[in-house]
């Protein structure tokens, strides 16, 4: 993590604030999206408590902690206290991963008596070589606390919710883990931080051999894989148990699916799990599709650092990744509203068409978006005449 | 390995968190007075709850998650080749590259084919 005390030290710290940044995305986004959809169905939503109700948020965590603990007679208390902390884990740790702004230049100083430095710290949780695999191995595991969960609760609403969850994402990943390729070949690479610099340069690509470059457009992953960007927003869908997806808690059915046995704070961690995919997938769109934290021609960590002349190493870097960190949140909150959006705007699938859509339709259209995106590369980036 | 050592030590903070958490909201939170074994019986809509604990699930689930692990992998292999397509065009490889990634699909798609084919993935 580090050579010194001081590195070892920030990284440590950095690395809990950005999942605790996770946690308090949470409420928040509870309380957008009930008065998000209060305005979509024409209501007036949480509106007593505080300001524009926003202490509600406070509220609903002060009865989220002081509701009575219980454990179904029959149910496995183990897995059933289990089952919220994993369901928590993946989308934090795919969180960590992702860069969200760049990298913050600390300058030798001397402190203590003592020479430290010079540092660079990454503005993400952890550095991951080879991040895309990762984030899509770690964010696969949700379905354990899922099927703990329906396990544990030794109810038959919760198995059923449980075993349809797990095999919707399950169905569902392959469309997403497809769609990906066609990114992978497109910046030959895994690693987030090189894909976010070869969207941040003007639109150039290579036509027959010869380099073309487009000036007024940004090199944004989404001209070049607007069939992909589809295919994988809407597979982080079912990935989060979202409406239209959300068939594991369908209410006309199921109670409350999994967690239909689950109240007060153990319900909250399915909360923050669920609410965490859901910025997870929006991170993950945002850096393949739209630029990550660049926002062409206009913010790049070149041109912004331009801003800061006159200071310091340490803190035109620092302003330049603070500035750079909200373009990035910009574009996360415009897909965040897009997942409350669609939640209430379309109706739910019935299961039979859920598992059809993943395997007969958007699987094939993953496979067709590989072969043309291999196609086209091999035809445009083909050293002709060479 | 030095990459993964964080990665262990936000799980295992995670973890921290959420059993911190439930301890502190099992420490505050108001307990009832009496026990009460309608309240402790498993969820049920208003008819006595099945305590039989053994509910039968169909064996879809069984055959999706069997056949989801054949096409991850297929899928996973794909990702090293991506990765290297670039260099393999760059060096004059590429219809070489492509060709043997086609044949890998062929296979994929025969087996898609089958799969839908045979009825494996039909739910009523």
């Amino acid at each position: 993590m580090g050579i010194d005390v001081f590195e070892i030290g920030v990284n440590f710290v950095k690395m809990i604030a950005i999942f605790l940044m996770m946690v308090q995305i949470v409420p928040l986004l509870v309380w957008v999206e009930r008065r998000g959809s209060a305005y979509i169905q024409n209501r007036l939503g949480p509106n007593r408590v505080g300001p524009l109700g926003l202490m509600q948020l406070a509220a609903d965590a002060v009865k989220f902690l002081t509701k009575e603990e219980f454990v179904p007679k029959r149910g496995y208390p183990f897995l059933f206290y289990a089952a919220p902390v994993v369901a928590m884990v993946p989308a934090a740790l795919a969180f960590g991963a992702i860069p969200l702004s760049s990298p913050v230049m600390v300058e030798a100083f001397e402190w203590m008596g003592q020479h430290w430095g010079p540092y660079s710290f990454k503005f993400q949780g952890y550095e991951i070589g080879i991040g895309i695999v990762f984030v899509l191995g770690v964010s696969s595991l949700a379905a354990y606390g899922v099927l703990l969960a329906g396990y544990g609760s030794a109810n038959k609403y919760a198995l059923y919710g449980a075993l349809r969850a797990s095999a919707q994402t399950i169905s569902y990943e392959l469309a997403m883990g497809l769609s990906i390729v066609g990114v992978i070949l497109l910046f030959n690479s895994f690693n987030f931080a090189e894909i976010v610099g070869a969207q941040s340069a003007p639109m150039n690509f290579m036509l027959f051999g010869k380099k073309v470059e487009l000036a007024f457009l940004p090199n944004w992953g989404i001209f070049y894989q607007p069939l992909g960007a589809v295919l994988l927003f809407s597979a982080m869908f079912a990935e989060a148990n979202r409406l239209p997806f959300d068939l594991p808690e369908a209410e006309g059915e199921l109670v409350a699916g999994y967690h239909t046995e689950y109240s007060g704070f153990k319900f909250n961690m399915f909360f923050i799990g669920e609410y965490g995919h859901m910025l997870v997938a929006s991170a993950l769109m945002v850096t393949f599709f739209f630029g990550g934290y660049t926002l062409w021609p206009w913010l790049t960590p070149e041109t912004v650092a331009k801003w800061f002349t006159g200071m310091s190493l340490t803190q035109t870097s620092l302003l330049t990744a603070l500035v750079l960190h909200g373009v990035f949140l910009a574009k996360v909150v415009l897909f965040l509203w897009i997942f409350i959006w669609v939640r209430w705007t379309l109706p739910r699938f019935r299961y039979d068409q859920l598992m059809d859509l993943g395997w007969r339709t958007m699987l094939p259209w993953a496979l067709f978006n590989t072969i043309l995106t291999a196609v086209v590369i091999l035809i445009m980036r083909h050293p002709w005449g060479a | 390995m030095s990459q993964l050592l964080p990665v262990l030590i936000l799980a295992i903070f995670i973890i921290t968190f959420g059993c911190a958490m439930m301890l502190v909201s099992s420490l505050i939170s108001i307990k009832a007075k009496k026990p009460d074994p309608v309240k402790d019986e498993t969820y049920e809509c208003g008819i006595p709850s099945d305590n039989s604990g053994d509910t039968k699930i169909s064996i879809k689930f069984y055959l999706t998650a069997i056949l989801f692990i054949l096409f991850d992998i297929e899928i996973i292999f794909m990702y090293p080749w991506a990765m290297t397509y670039g260099d393999f065009i760059a060096a004059g490889y590429g219809v070489y590259s492509f060709c043997v990634m086609a044949f890998f699909l062929a296979v994929f798609i025969f087996g898609l084919f089958w799969e839908v084919k045979s009825k494996a993935l039909e739910w009523e």
